[in-house]
C-alpha cells in the first residue's frame, strides 16, 4: 500500500525533483508508520514514480486541451522550471535543470539533498553487517543493546530548507505544515536499521540497555552549510570547553529556532543543492556501562596503605588493600579501570578485623559482566588466596544505587576498635577500671597535625560510646572502645598536642601514647552478608 | 622545672624503648640565640607532612628552674594580635604570612623578665595555642607536645629550605 495520497502529491512531485530522496520524502509528508521505510530503496523509487505518473494526468487535465502524452512529458520539465519559481535560491531564480538533478531523471543515483545518503545507502544490509561486525570483534559481552547515532549538524540546516520550502508549497493549497508533522531524520533511520542490527546481532534493541553502540557520521563537503548561521546569530556560538567545532548538534538547532525564514532562505538554498557524495561514517564505537562490585575487606598487615601511597613518582610502599583486590577484577571483567571505595579508612599501621569494612568498586567499560554467584565465589577465593595481607567476603554485583548504603555508614554508624596503650606512670587495675563506665562522653577534636596540611582548620566534636579496658601490666592497658564514625582515635588517646580534648592523657593524669590501633568492626550492614 | 623526657619509655617502663609521639612524627630542628639573644634557643617540631610546631628548646631561659610566668599575651603591638588570626579551607585562607623574624607572643614573669617567641620559619600561621594564654605553666611542664606556641604550614616548595641553618641536635 503506497503510504502517500492524493494531498501529497505536489509536495512529493516538488521534493523528488529537487533532488529529495523517497524516504525523506515520506517524511516530509507525514508518513509515520515503519513499513514503507523498510522497503528497498529501488522499489519505493518505482512506485514513487508510478504514484507521481498520475499526477501528471491530473495536472494535464488542468490544461484545457490536453495535449498527446509526449508533449505532456515536455509540458513535465516546463511544469518543473515553473515550481522552480518557488524555491528561492540565494541568487535569484536558478533553473533546477542547471543543477544537473532532475530527480526523475537519474535520483536513484543521486545522493539526497535532505539526508546526504543517510536514508539511502546507510540503511542497507550490507552497511548494517559492516558495523555488527566492529561490534562483535570488539569483544564486549552482551544481551542487549543501545544505538546511539550522531548526524552532522549540518543536516538540521537542510531539514531546516526543506521544510520552508514544502511549508510554502502547502501554503499553496492552504495546508499548514508544523515542525511536529515531519517524522525525524533520526527516528526514521532507527525503525529502518534497529530491526536490521537486531537481527544480525541476535539481540534486542533496548533504550536501558549498559552496552551501546556509537556511530558518528559526517560530511566534509557541506561542513561549512552551518557558519552563516554565527554570522547572524553569534550569541548561540560560544566556544565550548572540550569542543574542537563551535557548530554543535545543540548550537545549530537553537540558531534555527531564532533565524527568521527570510533571513535564513537570503543566506542558504530553498530546497538545499545536492552534494557531490554521501556523508561518511568516522566512528564506530562500543562501550558499556560500568557494574558495581562490592564486598567487605579485612586487612591483617600493619604495613599496607588503603590506596597506593605514591609520592613525586616513587611508591613509598609496596601495593595497598584497592590494588591487591581490584587488580584481579579487573582482569576477570576485562574493564578499562576501576574506582574504589569504602566505607571510611583505616591508617597503614591499623588492621581491620572483625566482619571487615564494606567497599564497592566501579568497573569502569568492562567487556564481560555476566557471572553467576558461583563464579563470584570463586573470584573471591581467588583474591584470597593470592594475599595474606587482605582477605575479603560478601563479594557480590551491585547496582550504581546500592553505593549510597555504604556511604550512609561512613559518616551515620558507629565502629569499634582495640587499643595498645602504653603509659608513662605505672599503673593498677584501678586506675582504670572508672573508664568502663563512661558512657556517650563528648570529645572536642581540633584537626589533627597530621592531616591538617590537607584538611580544614576545625573543631569536630564526637561520641565515645563506650569503653572497656583490659589490664596487661604497670605500663600497658588494651582499650576497646565503640565510636561515633569519623573519631579520630590514635589522637584520642594521645591527645595530640592537646588540640583533642578530653583525651585518654588528661582522664588518667598521665602521659600516654598508642602502640597498635585494630578496627574490630565497622557497623554498617551493607552489602548484604552471603552464606559461604 | 624539669622538661619533658625524650625518651621516657626507657626511662620508665622495663621494656625496650618506643620513640614517643614527637619522635616518631617529627624532626627536631634548633635555632640558638635567636635573634641574637643569649640562650633563646628555640626548638621547631617538623611533621613529614611539612607541619611545624613552634616551641621553646630545653636551654631557653622560661625553662630554667625557678622561673615562673606571670602572663603570656599575642599582642604583640597596638595594631596586632596572633589571635585575630583566622583561618579557613582546605588551602587556610586568611592565614597571617610571617617571615622568619616575626614575633608571635610575649612572656612577662615575675621577676620582672620579659621574651619574645619568634616563628622562626616562614609560612603561614595556622594555630596559636591559646591553652597558654589559660594555663602558663603548661608551657614550662610541657614546651614540645601541650605547652606549644604556634602551628605554620609552609610553602610546599619551601618545606626543605626553611629549617636551612637549624641544628637538628640539641646546643646544650
Amino acid at each position: 500500500m503506497f503510504p502517500l495520497t492524493v494531498e501529497n502529491k505536489h509536495v512529493a512531485q516538488l521534493l523528488l525533483s529537487t533532488g529529495t530522496c523517497p524516504r525523506c520524502i515520506f517524511r516530509f509528508c507525514g508518513v509515520d508508520f515503519h513499513a514503507p521505510y523498510k522497503l528497498p530503496c529501488k522499489e519505493l523509487l518505482n512506485e514513487l514514480q508510478k504514484f507521481l505518473e498520475t499526477e501528471k494526468d491530473e495536472l494535464v487535465s488542468e490544461v484545457p486541451n490536453p495535449p498527446p502524452k509526449k508533449i505532456r512529458l515536455q509540458e513535465l520539465e516546463d511544469g518543473i522550471d515553473g515550481m522552480d519559481n518557488l524555491s528561492q535560491n540565494g541568487e535569484g531564480k536558478t533553473s533546477i535543470i542547471e543543477d544537473g538533478s532532475i530527480a526523475s531523471k537519474n535520483s536513484n543515483l543521486n545522493v539526497c539533498n535532505v539526508c546526504l545518503g543517510i536514508l539511502q545507502n546507510f540503511c542497507e544490509k550490507e552497511f548494517i553487517k559492516k558495523v555488527c561486525q566492529k561490534v562483535e570483534a570488539s569483544g564486549f559481552e552482551f544481551t542487549n543493546l543501545v544505538l546511539s547515532i550522531s548526524f552532522p549538524p549540518q543536516l538540521s540546516v537542510r531539514e531546516h530548507a526543506a521544510w520552508l520550502l514544502v511549508k510554502q508549497e502547502m501554503g499553496k493549497q492552504s495546508l499548514s505544515l508544523g515542525r511536529n508533522d515531519i517524522v525525524q531524520l533520526k527516528e526514521a533511520y532507527k525503525w529502518i536499521i534497529h530491526p536490521l542490527f537486531s537481527e544480525e546481532l541476535g539481540v534486542p534493541i533496548d533504550g536501558k540497555s549498559l552496552f551501546e553502540v556509537s556511530v558518528v557520521f559526517a560530511h566534509p563537503e557541506t561542513v561549512e552549510d552551518c557558519h552563516f548561521l554565527r554570522v547572524i546569530c553569534p550569541d548561540c556560538f560560544k566556544p565550548a570547553k572540550n569542543k574542537k567545532s563551535v557548530f554543535t548538534r545543540m548550537a545549530v538547532m537553537k540558531a534555527l529556532n531564532k533565524i527568521k525564514e527570510e533571513d535564513f532562505c537570503k543566506q542558504f538554498p530553498c530546497p538545499p543543492n545536492s552534494p557531490k557524495a554521501v556523508c561518511s561514517v568516522v566512528e564506530i564505537e562500543c562501550a558499556h556501562g560500568a557494574v558495581f562490585v562490592a564486598g567487605r575487606y579485612n586487612k591483617y598487615s600493619r604495613n599496607l596503605p588503603q590506596t597506593p601511597w605514591i609520592i613525586d613518582g616513587e611508591r613509598k610502599l609496596d601495593s595497598s588493600v584497592e590494588e591487591l583486590i581490584s587488580d584481579h577484577l579487573l582482569t576477570v571483567f576485562k574493564a578499562e579501570s576501576f574506582n574504589f571505595s569504602s566505607s571510611g579508612r583505616e591508617d597503614v599501621d591499623v588492621r581491620t578485623l572483625g566482619n571487615g569494612r564494606p567497599f564497592a568498586i566501579e568497573l569502569v567499560n568492562p567487556h564481560r559482566v555476566h557471572f553467576t554467584s558461583q563464579e563470584i565465589k570463586e573470584l573471591q577465593q581467588k583474591i584470597n588466596n593470592s594475599s595474606n595481607k587482605i582477605q575479603v567476603r560478601d563479594l557480590q554485583l551491585v547496582t550504581r544505587e546500592a553505593i549510597g548504603h555504604m556511604k550512609e555508614g561512613e559518616e551515620e554508624k558507629t565502629k569499634t576498635y582495640s587499643a595498645l596503650i602504653w603509659t608513662n606512670k605505672a599503673i593498677q587495675r584501678k586506675d582504670i577500671e572508672f573508664l568502663d563506665d563512661i558512657k556517650d562522653l563528648k570529645i572536642d577534636q581540633k584537626t589533627p597535625l597530621r592531616v591538617l596540611h590537607r584538611r580544614p582548620l576545625a573543631v569536630r566534636t564526637r561520641i565515645i560510646h563506650s569503653m572497656e579496658t583490659h589490664y596487661v601490666d604497670e605500663h600497658h592497658f588494651r582499650l576497646y572502645l565503640k565510636t561515633q564514625a569519623g573519631t579520630y582515635i590514635k589522637e584520642f588517646v594521645h591527645g595530640d598536642f592537646g588540640r583533642t580534648k578530653p583525651n585518654i592523657c588528661s582522664l588518667m593524669d598521665v602521659t600516654a601514647d598508642i602502640l597498635e590501633l585494630d578496627v574490630e568492626s565497622v557497623d554498617v550492614d551493607w552489602p548484604p552478608a552471603l552464606d559461604d | 622545672m624539669a622538661t619533658e623526657p625524650e625518651t621516657p619509655v626507657a626511662a620508665l617502663a622495663a621494656e625496650p624503648a618506643v620513640p614517643s609521639l614527637v619522635d616518631r612524627y617529627f624532626t627536631r630542628w634548633y635555632k640558638a640565640d635567636v635573634k641574637g639573644k643569649p640562650c633563646e634557643d628555640h626548638c621547631i617540631l617538623q611533621h613529614s607532612n611539612r607541619i611545624c610546631v613552634i616551641t621553646l628548646a630545653g636551654s631557653h631561659p622560661v625553662l630554667q628552674s625557678g622561673k615562673a610566668i606571670k602572663s603570656i599575651s599575642y599582642q604583640i603591638s597596638t595594631n596586632c594580635s596572633r589571635l585575630q588570626n583566622k583561618v579557613s579551607g582546605k588551602f587556610k585562607r586568611g592565614a597571617q604570612i610571617l617571615t622568619e623574624l616575626a614575633p608571635l607572643c610575649k612572656i612577662y614573669c615575675s621577676d620582672g623578665e620579659e621574651y619574645t617567641i619568634y616563628i622562626c620559619v616562614r609560612g603561614r600561621l595556622m594555630v596559636v595555642n591559646e591553652n597558654i594564654l589559660h594555663k602558663p605553666s603548661i608551657l614550662q611542664e610541657k614546651p614540645s607536645t601541650e605547652g606549644y606556641t604556634a602551628v605554620v604550614l609552609p610553602k610546599f616548595e619551601e618545606s626543605k629550605s626553611i629549617t636551612e641553618g637549624f641544628t637538628d641536635t640539641k646546643t646544650v
